[in-house]
């Protein structure tokens, strides 16, 4: 099997922490912000996409085939999806 | 060096003997064998348990089990059933076995995380067994429901961590086989040349590895809310009861594909064999395999109908139950549509999977009774339920076992077995099943509540013909294994292809050599090609 070495420069690196530390901050503050069901949404949305950006490039998915990021990134949209479903009760309770 | 020696002879690696070549052994078949072992022996213990709770309920009154011990005994019987026999039986022992053969490979990809596995495996099976020594096995039933699981005395605690060691166990397994399909298939099998039982395994994995965690952290909260007191599910501290539900159902409806979705698989493999005829709508039944862990993983919430959650989540749920219907009636269709006018030979692999079909096809349309939100309300924690939900497990994954045994048993051990008593323990274990679970369905229609070792005098009558059911279907079974072992004895008479299959794992002797194969396996451009089999294969299924 290929076995490269696949090397993100370290300013990459530095940006997407940047990246996810930004995010963090943003769920941080819009949990203090009453903005009805739409504070769910934006939480699990922010989840997903600094879960896929951990998985993309501190796990050098990045480098591989196309159907392996799809199942991946995939299972990432689906756990929120089955999270937000919760929502189906809590929200109209 | 000689290709012909099984893996039996050839140990991997090979300084180690004796006990040790198993103990410490990387060969996925012999890690297979292992699970064989252990899940047989956790199977058959759950029968006797079950068989004792039936006992106790064909007459009315206290007869043979206090109440106290009947709620420990059914929590037992669920547990070991669910977490130490249904979830691991089929990925476990014929997935690790079949899985890399399918494929024309010669292990899986992580052998050392597929030991590692097995022993997290015996390990949690070993802390479940503490705990009926240590305070008591708990009298919760195998859903741990809060808040009766926080408050009881009985030993929850232990009995949770065991089903959390157990499922990191199920979760390492889930990542191997997906690593194995996507890294170590032949360079000539594309995915729609891969054969359906490992496709099935494919589907499973991804909801083991997606939903196995929900429940661990959950049990996991369940020990922490125990020792801390912490409020996360008792609502006499703020807790939500519910939202224990929702977290346990969201693995645990998901678990019920994990169960199934192999027995189907193996179905899909036996069928078309047996019938000479290429599978009807292979593509539809790999579609249906994925939109089955899709579908099945967003409707959790319909065991959920009377506690209490929003009318909204009870239709959107009730909805999405209808709709992971159809995934699994294009399965049955595709079956039934493969036999009509094949050249159809008897055999009890072939047996067992027709039996399959209908046993299942009554659990699934019970379920839809379960699955509509009216007539749930009806039946809820009824024994309808215990009926139906045997009827989809037992019937359908349990079937599934066995005709998966009968079916890789000549591979696996390079044995055939008698087909008389293979045919006579099939008909006792199937026509005991109806028996034992029909008068269920009737029972609970009535009003019977299940987790009740007492009842009224109404249901007596169908108490005692369930428990008569019973005992014919536990002959059967305990029939159907001696007949197994007892093949054991003869000498190795199997043929490399017995049935006349036409995966790869029919390509290479029976038992197979330490790395699977003695040459290059040939690819077939499509996976249910029979025409060099009917042109092979005009005579009967060898039988000694």
């Amino acid at each position: 099997m290929e076995n490269k070495d696949h090397i993100f420069a370290y300013k990459t690196l530095f940006y997407v922490l940047l990246v996810l530390l930004i995010l963090t901050s943003i769920t941080v503050g819009i949990s203090l912000v009453d903005m009805g069901k739409l504070n769910v949404w934006l939480a699990l949305g922010i989840a997903s996409v600094k879960a896929s950006l951990v998985l993309m490039v501190f796990m050098h998915l990045k480098f591989e085939g196309r159907v392996l990021i799809i199942s991946f990134l995939s299972t990432i949209f689906f756990l929120a999806i089955m999270i937000g479903f919760t929502f189906w009760d809590i929200g109209f309770r | 060096m000689d290709f012909e020696k099984s893996f039996f002879e050839t140990p991997s690696s090979a300084r180690l003997t004796g006990i040790w070549s198993w103990l410490l052994t990387t060969d996925h078949k012999r890690i297979g064998l292992m699970y064989l072992f252990a899940t047989g022996f956790w199977f058959l213990l759950a029968v006797l348990l079950g068989g004792l709770l039936r006992l106790e309920l064909m007459f009315p009154g206290q007869t043979l089990l206090s109440s106290h011990l009947y709620n420990s005994i059914f929590t037992l019987h669920g547990v070991i059933m669910i977490f130490l026999f249904i979830i691991p039986a089929l990925p476990a022992v014929f997935g690790n076995f079949f899985l890399p053969m399918q494929i024309g490979t010669d292990d899986v990809f992580f052998p050392k995380l597929n030991l590692m596995s097995w022993y997290l495996y015996m390990l949690g099976g070993v802390i479940a067994i503490f705990s009926l020594f240590s305070d008591g096995f708990p009298d919760t039933g195998w859903t741990f429901y809060v808040p009766f699981s926080i408050s009881t005395n009985t030993n929850v605690s232990t009995a949770v961590f065991a089903a959390f060691v157990l499922g990191f166990a199920s979760m390492l397994t889930g990542l191997n086989f997906i690593t194995t399909i996507h890294r170590m298939r032949h360079p000539k099998m594309g995915w729609l040349q891969i054969p359906l039982f490992t496709w099935s395994l494919y589907a499973t994995s991804w909801v083991q590895l997606l939903a196995t965690p929900i429940i661990s952290v959950t049990l996991v909260l369940v020990m922490v809310e125990r020792y801390f007191n912490v409020g996360l599910f008792d609502p006499a501290r703020g807790g939500g009861p519910i939202l224990y539900q929702h977290l346990f159902w969201m693995y645990s409806h998901p678990a019920v594909y994990i169960m199934i979705l192999p027995g189907m698989g193996v179905i899909s493999e036996i069928i078309p064999v047996f019938a000479r005829k290429s599978i009807f709508g292979y593509k539809a039944i790999v579609a249906s395999s994925m939109a089955i862990a899709v579908a099945g993983s967003l409707v959790w919430a319909h065991h959920m109908y009377t506690s209490g959650m929003s009318d909204t989540a009870v239709f959107v749920f009730s909805f999405l139950t209808f709709v992971v219907a159809i995934p699994s009636a294009i399965k049955v269709f595709s079956w039934v549509a493969t036999l009509y006018k094949g050249a159809i030979e008897m055999t009890p692999p072939l047996f067992l999977s027709l039996c399959f079909i209908y046993l299942f096809s009554v659990g699934g349309l019970t379920g839809l009774v379960l699955g509509g939100a009216g007539t749930d309300i009806h039946v809820h924690d009824t024994h309808f339920v215990v009926s139906h939900f045997h009827f989809t497990m037992f019937g359908g994954t349990g079937f599934a076992f066995f005709a998966a045994l009968h079916y890789w048993w000549p591979k696996m051990f390079g044995r055939m077995y008698n087909f008389k008593w293979a045919y006579i323990a099939s008909v006792l274990v199937t026509g005991g099943f109806i028996f034992h679970y029909v008068p269920m369905f009737i029972l609970g229609l009535q009003g019977m509540p299940r987790r009740y070792y007492d009842y009224l005098p109404q249901y007596a009558n169908g108490n005692f013909m369930a428990g008569f059911g019973g005992l014919f279907m536990i002959v059967g079974i305990f029939m159907m294994m001696t007949n197994l072992i007892l093949s054991l004895k003869r000498e190795r008479n199997a043929p490399a292809d017995p049935w006349g299959g036409v995966t790869l794992e029919w390509m290479t002797p029976s038992p197979p050599p330490l790395h699977n194969f003695t040459g290059e396996p040939e690819v077939l451009d499509y996976p249910y090609d029979f025409s060099k089999v009917i042109e092979k294969f005009a005579r009967k299924p060898k039988e000694s």
